[in-house]
């Protein structure tokens, strides 16, 4: 089987987030960029866990400057035999990377697309949908496990109050989450390995720009704690009432 | 290696003291190539999801924590980073091993059991081994299966290593050692499977051999009660007619001495840039509680002296951290020319590792000063919350301290380095006479007043950097000429020596760092290392003016006191700089990372 996964580069959790032009471009300065977890953790292990199991190959495709190459080098790292990075700038909206990815997954005749359920830079969901739309292939959304018998996946899904087994023929399109599979550290072989794996860059199709953001903003500062004595109910309550104003 | 130019401008073990060095050939934690990045990203991943978790558990020495620990390590490819390829292992360049020793400082007690295990358990193995004892041994202990321990230190001979009483003693068939004796203080002895043992054949020939658990009549001692690093197991190791086969002799008989001792060259290396790392991370902890505790409604961070606390401490590290590198890549780069020249593995390393035995040996008192100084500070910062064992810092603090003991004390590797400068000046292989000689004659000859060449704004800096050169070769050269053989029993001036060659080489690294930084990313850019290496150079010319005059005032009197007081004088100059500015530039950087971020 064929396994395609899309990573995507997401901002370090440490870093301190900032905005310019006048607040409607992220600043990338001195940013530390690390693979999205979703797509890192679950998609892209889960993928390699299978392929371990079942033979087959796996490919990742990020959609990017010649600067991530380093990000995705760690993807071969981790197992994946080869990667493909779609020559494209930090410009392209959801649709415009969609698109390219769409592409890439067409030409290469890929049994599995997986993605992670969301980037935890954007968190916008938006990608896997519109990939399988492209496609014209299912798409199956925040699954928490997938088995393969042949060609047919078993696949739970997280869903309101409970989970949701579904069963699908490859191909399709899937958005993993948590618990489908446990982060990898790279070994020192796979580090090794690395620089030996191929990593095809291509360029990318202009596409129609169908969103543009208008304005980042930060969420306000959190307001000071104020500590009131587990005997002194009375001044809570007033405090709750008067200053709070939610009883 | 072809690339012959890659070695220009090497500077042999010591020449330090007598030549300039350029910052263009400086190795810097901002020149990792990119697989260094990702084996030292992996690393702290192992660290953060798996050992950090446990700590507490390892700390009790819960059984099997530790070791399954060690498997994992060994599956991630860490135990076998400087074990052969064709072993098993990743053969992995002495710059990269030196990445990964800094990074796994901070796992406390499971990092002495990975290094012990990494570096004394396997490397006579790796370096002296047979190669049927390589094949037999080194992919098991790369791989984790096998867990090593190594068995030097005595009851009655700790500093004194050859001193041992362990014998060897052949069988009557030929087939066999027979070993007798006990060895105190063994890392990893609770779990080891193999025991690298030192043991005098006929009480005479000291010799390494690789003795195996199963091996009837070893047996172990209870667990010490030790100050810090409880988490590692620490036995005594029984050895009661422990028949070991003679195919089990490591090296040459009569030449264990090789084995020690430059087994503990690399260890030296590795537990300063262990010290800096454990010191880093002392910091980080200090610097985050400092910016949570609040005192007067203020953080304390804000405070003056909690600042200058903060700062020096990064500062310190600063000073370690670029030493540690400059090092590291002078032994890595001498390996590599000696590879190019045809020398096996094993020889290359070792010959590489024996040219800077005198770094070594520094390094390693600097790095456990340094340590000690930041945990004892970082302690002081958390206030009564650092006495507390709730806190991470008081175990820190208490594991720090074996740093200046083991491995050599500190006193031993002072004296062993000015021991080593002065044979290798003996040896013709340092010309230190006629540098002390020029400096003789500089000091009879009437000083300029004029303003040197313009450096830049580190002109200051780099001048002070050589006048310690020459107020080392004033001192020590003097000692040297008016005691000759009696001055390896004046240690109290060894000693005073020794610091003033740690203040150099500190001095000089942090500066060439700075440079290029400066190179590379310009003066604006590099504004706070640029107050990094002022406030280092103003505070340490100081401590070398201090032991110099401790040292001149041992042997010397009268007016060629005075004389050389003088001059030392002048070598120690230094125009005013506000440190105190400079330091609280640096807390306000370390406040808010809320680490070492340089």
């Amino acid at each position: 089987m064929k396994f395609l996964v899309c990573i995507s580069l997401v901002p370090d959790t440490t870093t301190k987030i900032s905005f310019v032009d006048n607040d409607t471009k992220f600043n990338n300065d001195k940013v530390q960029w690390i693979l999205n977890p979703y797509d890192e953790w679950y998609a892209l292990v889960r993928a390699l866990e299978l392929k371990e199991a079942n033979g087959g190959t796996v490919t990742v495709v990020n959609v990017g400057p010649a600067a991530n190459d380093q990000v995705i080098r760690k993807a071969l790292a981790i197992g994946a035999d080869d990667a493909i990075r779609i020559d494209g700038s930090d410009d392209l909206d959801s649709y415009g990377i969609a698109a390219n990815i769409a592409a890439v997954a067409k030409e290469g005749a890929y049994d599995l697309v997986l993605l992670g359920k969301e980037t935890i830079s954007y968190n916008g969901s938006n990608i896997g949908g519109m990939v399988a739309e492209i496609l014209g292939q299912p798409f199956i959304s925040y699954a928490t496990s997938l088995d393969l018998n042949g060609n047919t996946a078993k696949i739970s899904r997280e869903i309101e109050g409970g989970k949701e087994i579904v069963e699908a023929n490859a191909p399709f399109v899937l958005s993993a989450a948590k618990g489908m599979a446990e982060q990898r550290i790279p070994n020192m072989k796979g580090i090794m390995q690395a620089k030996t794996k191929p990593l095809k860059v291509v360029p990318a199709t202009a596409t129609p720009t169908l969103t543009s953001t208008v304005k980042y903003e930060l969420p306000p500062a959190k307001a000071a704690v104020k500590l009131i004595s587990p005997d002194n109910v009375e001044e809570l309550v007033t405090l709750l009432h008067n200053e709070a104003k939610v009883i | 290696m072809s690339n012959t130019t890659e070695f220009k401008n090497l500077l042999r073990g010591g020449e330090f003291l007598i030549k300039e060095s350029n910052f263009q050939d400086l190795f810097t934690p901002a020149d990792l190539d990119e697989e260094q990045q990702m084996i030292l990203q992996s690393t702290n991943d192992f660290l953060d999801n798996e050992i950090m978790p446990k700590r507490d558990r390892i700390e009790v020495q819960e059984e099997g924590v530790t070791t399954t620990l060690l498997e994992q390590a060994g599956e991630l490819g860490l135990l076998g980073l400087a074990v052969p390829e064709e072993f098993g292992g990743m053969g992995k360049d002495f710059n990269t091993n030196s990445i990964v020793v800094e990074a796994m400082a901070r796992a406390r007690s499971f990092t002495l059991s990975w290094g012990a295990h990494v570096g004394i358990g396997s490397l006579p193995i790796v370096y002296f081994g047979n190669q049927q004892q390589k094949e037999k041994y080194l992919p098991k202990l790369a791989s984790g299966e096998l867990k090593a321990a190594y068995c030097l230190t005595e009851p009655g001979s700790g500093s004194d290593a050859l001193g041992a009483k362990t014998r060897a003693d052949l069988s009557e068939d030929g087939k066999h050692y027979v070993l007798n004796g006990q060895k105190m203080w063994i890392t990893n002895s609770g779990f080891a499977d193999i025991f690298i043992v030192f043991a005098k054949i006929d009480g005479e020939k000291f010799t390494g051999f690789i003795v195996e658990k199963t091996m009837p009549g070893l047996s172990l001692g209870a667990e010490e009660k030790k100050m810090g690093i409880k988490g590692s197991s620490t036995r005594l190791v029984f050895l009661e007619n422990v028949k070991v086969p003679v195919e089990n002799l490591l090296g040459e008989a009569g030449k264990g001495h090789l084995i020690a001792f430059n087994i503990l060259n690399i260890g030296r290396y590795k537990l300063a840039i262990g010290s800096l790392g454990a010191a880093k991370d002392a910091l980080r902890q200090a610097a985050v509680y400092a910016n949570e505790r609040q005192q007067f409604k203020t953080p304390i961070a804000k405070f003056g002296a909690i600042q200058y606390k903060l700062a020096e401490m990064a500062i310190q590290i600063y000073a370690l951290e670029s030493a540690c590198y400059r090092a590291s890549d002078k032994i890595d780069n001498f390996e590599k020319k000696l590879l190019s020249e045809g020398k096996d593995f094993s020889s290359a390393i070792l010959g590489a590792a024996d040219e800077y035995a005198i770094e070594c040996a520094f390094l390693k008192v600097h790095g456990s000063e340094v340590l000690d100084y930041c945990v004892d500070e970082a302690v002081q910062v958390h206030g009564g919350m650092g006495f507390s064992e709730e806190t991470q810092i008081a175990g820190a603090y208490r594991d720090a301290r074996i740093n200046r003991i083991f491995e050599g004390t500190n006193e031993i590797n002072r004296l062993l380095t000015v021991d080593q400068l002065l044979k290798r000046a003996m040896a013709g292989k340092l010309d230190i006479m006629s540098a002390a000689m020029g400096v003789q004659k500089e000091l009879m000859a009437i000083p300029s007043f004029g303003a040197g060449e313009d450096e830049g704004v580190l002109t200051n800096e780099l001048n002070a950097v050589r006048n310690t050169k020459k107020a080392i070769l004033l001192v020590a050269g003097a000692a040297a000429q008016k005691l000759m053989t009696k001055l390896k029993h004046e240690q109290e001036i060894l000693m005073n020596i020794a610091d003033m060659i740690i203040d150099l080489y500190a001095m000089e690294s942090t500066v060439l760092r700075v440079q290029k930084k400066i190179a590379n990313e310009g003066e604006e850019a590099a504004a706070l290392e640029i107050a990094i290496a002022k406030t280092f150079v103003s505070d340490a010319i100081e401590r070398v003016g201090v032991n110099g005059k401790h040292a001149l005032q041992s042997f010397a009197e009268g007016d060629e006191l005075r004389m050389m007081l003088m001059g030392l004088k002048r070598y120690t100059k230094l125009d005013p700089f506000n440190t105190k500015n400079a330091r609280r530039a640096v807390a306000a950087k370390i406040s808010e990372d809320q680490a070492y971020s340089f």
